[in-house]
């Protein structure tokens, strides 16, 4: 337990530290946006782009980090056109670029002479081994992040909710879609030391189906799915730090795999959340004349009588065996 | 928002045609909107009325003719905040949840400024929007858990959060059964009395007609009869003769989908 303790203090493990939390923060705050437009699969597709990117910067002796960045830009505003333009046939379009990115980035780093075990890095994260300087990269993308997309929430929700509607409210759609394409490259950049290249859109897209379980409405499942990839990627960190004592256990996929842990946890609660929403909604209030009363009725309805009560335009109605019996002074009519 | 009466005419189409996908759709459209004025565009499937509704709106840009809206040309015309639009209903659900009070403001975007919480005067105008579609008891509610008709509802709150002087709706009431046209011609009838123009596509009108001023019908992509809403017997509305042209080639529908909708 100490020697757990006592990793605290090493400086490598503060870095990653502070590297999960931000990751965490960013990566469900612009995955809620791409889940609101069913684009659920993007930052996946810029993740594979991005790999040319490191591979490019392996190649030439640059920051593979920044010209990560610059590669999954492009790729995100071509994704982002393809999309626009290329109607039924889109996916197929950014199947093509998945693989093209993947390919690509794999071939140059073969050229640039390195193994596959640094580009390794990229692909499943490398939390451990990040510089002060990949920190203060993180922690300025980040800010950048939220600034921007909480900052401008109502815009983004209003666009990617409806955007003929943001047409006609005078909204430049295409200019948000293409931040929000914009922003989810930069959060793939920001997450590729902690889950990696290939495991980046977990983050993005778990803690918001998570969180969606149990939320009604978007802010809530906005915040939740930030309260989830902070819990997972802190706790994923943690977990696998704990348990390298006696095995090599990587952070990035500990951490998507508490992710989806949690996800599992939440989903029957959610289901049961919905159902009983579903059975506790009020009876439509339909004028109906017929007067039905029930055949005797030995049992006397009530509170907590067993049989659930579901509010039916004045009154309750006691759902029981198909039946739904109002109180109608000493007798029960069917509703 | 009441509109003084020598106010500009909220939407003035002149000679203007739509093309979608190259082929002309609308052709020789002239159509005025007086200020206050409820005006109801007919038609059968793939007349148009729909493809005006979008042109109107900006949605589908003009191929020639002008488009004035409060007296400015479409190009030059920035207060968005005067129209509001209600779109077809299939828009309403998207991948995360969200409550009915979260859409309908996302309508008060129009008067919203760039990184401003909301005052409270958005609030207020947001609970009212909800009030006048008689949805305040919902407003908590997840959107998915509405009905259609209630959904449209909400849809319609939207736009009048942003509190507009015109009102384009294009088909509220398809699918929507007859309690909910109610409510929706309630609150129709409310904007009416507040002065606000109001635009909409229709199959039928229901419980809507006593309010409307003047309809429209549209035939093969032109208007082909403009007057008081007598409607019914007289041929023009939702059952044509057999043997005429009433519609626009079939390929029309799905190019007209392809290119205004997504």
């Amino acid at each position: 337990m100490s020697d757990f303790l006592s990793l605290f203090s090493l400086p490598f493990m503060q870095r990653a530290l502070v590297a999960a939390l931000l990751t965490g923060l960013a990566a469900p705050a612009i995955g809620t946006f791409l889940v609101q437009r069913r684009l659920a699969l993007l930052g996946d597709g810029i993740g594979h782009v991005a790999v040319t990117g490191v591979a490019i910067g392996l190649l030439t002796g640059a920051s593979p980090t920044w010209t990560a960045v610059v590669v999954a830009v492009l790729g995100a505003v071509l994704i982002e056109v393809i999309r626009e333009r290329g109607h039924t046939n889109g996916d197929v379009a950014l199947a093509l670029l998945f693989y093209g990115g993947l390919a690509g980035g794999v071939l140059i780093t073969g050229l640039a002479g390195q193994g596959a075990a640094r580009l390794q890095e990229y692909l499943f994260g490398s939390l451990t081994s990040i510089s002060a300087g990949d920190v203060w990269f993180t922690l300025g993308l980040t800010v950048v992040l939220l600034l921007t997309t909480l900052g401008l929430l109502p815009q983004l929700f209003a666009v990617s909710s409806d955007p003929d509607f943001a047409r006609v409210a005078g909204l430049r759609v295409r200019a948000y879609n293409l931040l929000v394409a914009v922003l989810a490259a930069v959060t793939v950049t920001v997450a590729m030391r902690t889950v990696g290249l290939l495991l980046v859109s977990a983050l993005m897209v778990v803690p918001v189906a998570t969180s969606q379980q149990l939320a009604r409405s978007f802010r809530t499942t906005l915040t939740g799915a930030m309260v989830v990839g902070v819990v997972a990627a802190l706790g994923g960190l943690l977990l696998s730090a704990a348990l390298s004592f006696r095995a090599t256990v990587a952070p990035g996929p500990t951490i998507v795999l508490l992710a989806l842990a949690m996800f599992a946890s939440t989903w029957p609660i959610g289901v049961w959340l919905r159902r009983r929403r579903r059975l506790l909604a009020p009876f439509p209030s339909v004028v109906d004349e017929t007067h039905t009363v029930t055949d005797e009725h030995p049992h006397a309805h009530g509170q907590d009588c067993g049989h659930r009560a579901v509010p039916h335009a004045d009154h309750v109605d006691y759902v029981h065996d198909g039946h739904r019996h109002a109180v109608h002074g000493e007798h029960y009519d069917e509703h | 928002m009441p509109v003084s009466p020598e106010a500009a005419s909220p939407v003035e189409v002149r000679q203007g045609s739509v093309a979608i996908g190259g082929r002309p759709i609308l052709r020789g459209i002239d159509l005025t909107v007086a200020p206050g004025e409820f005006l109801a565009l007919m038609g059968a499937n793939g007349s148009g009325k729909s493809t005006l509704v979008r042109a109107i709106t900006g949605l589908l840009p003009l191929a020639s003719g002008s488009l004035r809206l409060f007296g400015t040309p479409y190009a030059d015309f920035r207060d968005w905040h005067r129209v509001g639009f209600v779109p077809q209903r299939s828009t309403a659900s998207s991948g995360v949840p969200s409550t009915v009070w979260e859409v309908v403001a996302s309508g008060r975007i129009t008067r919203r400024r760039l990184f401003r919480p909301l005052s409270g005067q958005d609030r207020k105008a947001i609970a009212d929007a909800i009030d006048v579609v008689g949805l305040a008891d919902r407003a908590q509610h997840g959107i998915s858990q509405l009905s259609g008709g209630q959904q449209q509802r909400a849809l319609i709150a939207r736009a009048l959060a942003g509190e507009p002087d015109l009102l384009v709706l294009d088909e509220p009431t398809a699918g929507v059964d007859l309690a909910n046209q109610h409510a929706l011609a309630d609150a129709l009838g409310v904007l009416k009395s507040r002065g606000a123009t109001i635009v909409l596509v229709a199959h039928e009108l229901g419980p809507m007609e006593p309010l409307i001023d003047r309809a429209i019908v549209m035939r093969d992509g032109r208007v082909a009869h403009s007057g008081p809403a007598v409607l019914g017997d007289d041929g023009h509305h939702h059952h044509t003769v057999a043997g005429t042209h009433d519609h626009v080639p079939h390929v029309g529908s799905p190019l007209d989908e392809l290119g205004g909708g997504r």
